[in-house]
């Protein structure tokens, strides 16, 4: 069966990794490939690195710099540019012949497109362009699809009001997306809580992703796939190590095993294998 | 000489599968001159995009004939990733109708939405294998990466592996050198380099 995706969101600000708080305040992590790499190594399914300035200062990302990404991991990696995916925010609404064009010549499984939606105080989600700042004058959902008629084959839809918050997922914006799509749709903003990608997961999505929440914490995403799945959730867990013998406590985190479970440890030696 | 030669027909990106080769210290070439797959003890043709772009592409570059010289007449290891899988069928209804490569007998049919099934298929999907030697020491059911929205149809003759999505897909085939997975090895971490090691015994083989 296919697993539900998780999908570590980079966040790139001036060649720094950061994270991302509402779309306001930005926390710097460090260097993009180190973060990317781990994510590659802690089994992360996906990754999609967004650089949050491209169009503010209306340049595209740098082909060389998209190489230096794409070395660094295993997995499909989302890009503005030049990498197995393409990710679109601005243009669904600027320069919607791209898209179109784009998905003709290599594709629609190429263009995943990006929308930003922020919970108006009447109660309707509105899709924003430009970082958050530029309204579109849509509601998400016709802009997802809008997004999917000309040939997006994907929609990563983000919560700018949950973004950075750890207070979980929009659930009736995903939900509703989800609904009016027949293409697959990514959940974004709001993680922190592995139980947070649970309720995402009963929304019809293909995929949960996540930015900050995986960067808090040493092998996160390995931990976060632990959980659901002994939770009975789809997911992928392949990676060496599995915490499949640990307890979570209220967090979502391991919690310190029994002595004797560590004591046993120390003389089980497993060799890494040479592909 | 260069063990592998990477099919550069301008779709997709090749840098990807370049480095995964390069992970194994195999020594690849990514390019697009028939001269060059001469000297190739091994081809692999990889591929996102449209089927009749990459079609074009390939017949503009003079690389049909090439490639069936040193696949079809020369037998050497070949391996097409995805849609590098789809252009060796017969034909593609991918955006109209277009030619394929005619290498083996199937035909390239787009993959229906259902209300439980978005298309395109993306994500680690576990593939079924039937012992082919391109899955040795891969698991029963190990994850792979998928990411299209059409899908190969050929006899079960040719299949060396499944998947499971709304109803069950092609996920490889082999018809003697001709080797062809619809997943993308280069994205599949450790499963996708153990294949991708097997291509290269195969080639040490041959």
């Amino acid at each position: 069966m296919l697993k539900t995706r998780i999908i570590g969101v980079v966040l790139v600000r001036e060649g720094i990794a950061v994270q991302s708080i509402g779309f306001r305040q930005y926390l710097p992590i460090g260097t993009p490939e180190i973060a990317i790499g781990y994510l590659d190594r802690w089994g992360i399914d996906e990754i999609v690195v967004l650089e949050i300035d491209a169009t503010a200062s209306r340049r595209c990302p740098l082909a060389d710099r998209i190489r230096s990404y794409a070395q660094q991991c295993q997995v499909p990696l989302s890009v503005g540019a030049g990498a197995d995916k393409v990710v679109i925010n601005s243009a669904i609404v600027t320069a919607p012949e791209t898209i179109s064009e784009a998905a003709r010549r290599f594709g629609t499984q190429c263009i995943v497109a990006s929308i930003d939606v922020r919970l108006e105080a009447d109660g309707t989600r509105m899709a924003f362009t430009d970082s958050g700042v530029r309204p579109t004058g849509l509601t998400a959902q016709q802009l997802a699809q809008r997004a999917e008629g000309l040939g997006a084959g994907e929609i990563l839809i983000t919560s700018i009001d949950r973004d950075g918050s750890q207070r979980g997922y929009d659930l009736e914006l995903i939900q509703g997306v989800a609904d009016v799509v027949r293409i697959p749709v990514i959940a974004c903003g709001g993680a922190g809580h592995p139980e947070h990608m649970r309720a995402a997961m009963r929304c019809g999505v293909s995929a949960v992703a996540a930015a900050n929440f995986f960067h808090f914490t040493e092998h996160s995403v390995i931990i976060v796939k632990q959980y659901l799945k002994s939770l009975g959730e789809p997911v992928r867990l392949d990676s060496h190590a599995t915490y499949r013998s640990f307890r979570f406590n209220d967090a979502g985190r391991t919690g310190k095993r029994d002595d004797g479970v560590l004591e046993a440890l120390r003389f089980h030696y497993v060799p890494e294998e040479r592909i | 000489m260069s063990r592998v030669v990477i099919v550069n027909y301008g779709m997709g990106n090749i840098g990807s599968v370049a480095n995964a080769f390069e992970r194994l210290g195999a020594r690849c070439l990514v390019s697009d001159d028939p001269k060059v797959l001469d000297l190739a003890r091994g081809i692999v043709l990889p591929g996102v995009g449209a089927f009749h772009a990459a079609v074009e592409n390939i017949r503009s570059r003079g690389l049909d004939d090439a490639l069936s010289e040193q696949v079809l007449h020369r037998k050497k290891p070949f391996l097409g990733i995805c849609l590098g899988m789809q252009l060796v069928a017969k034909d593609s209804v991918e955006l109209g109708y277009a030619l394929g490569l005619g290498w083996i007998d199937g035909h390239v049919l787009r993959l229906e939405p259902k209300p439980t099934r978005p298309v395109p298929h993306v994500g680690w999907n576990e593939v079924r294998h039937h012992s082919d030697l391109l899955f040795e020491r891969v698991q029963e059911g190990a994850h792979f990466f998928f990411d299209h929205s059409y899908t190969l149809q050929c006899g079960p003759e040719l299949i060396t592996a499944t998947c499971d999505y709304g109803g069950e897909w092609v996920a490889s085939i082999r018809k003697d050198n001709i080797l062809a997975v619809q997943f993308h090895p280069e994205k599949s971490q450790r499963n996708g380099l153990r294949l991708l090691r097997n291509f290269l015994n195969f080639i040490d083989a041959d």
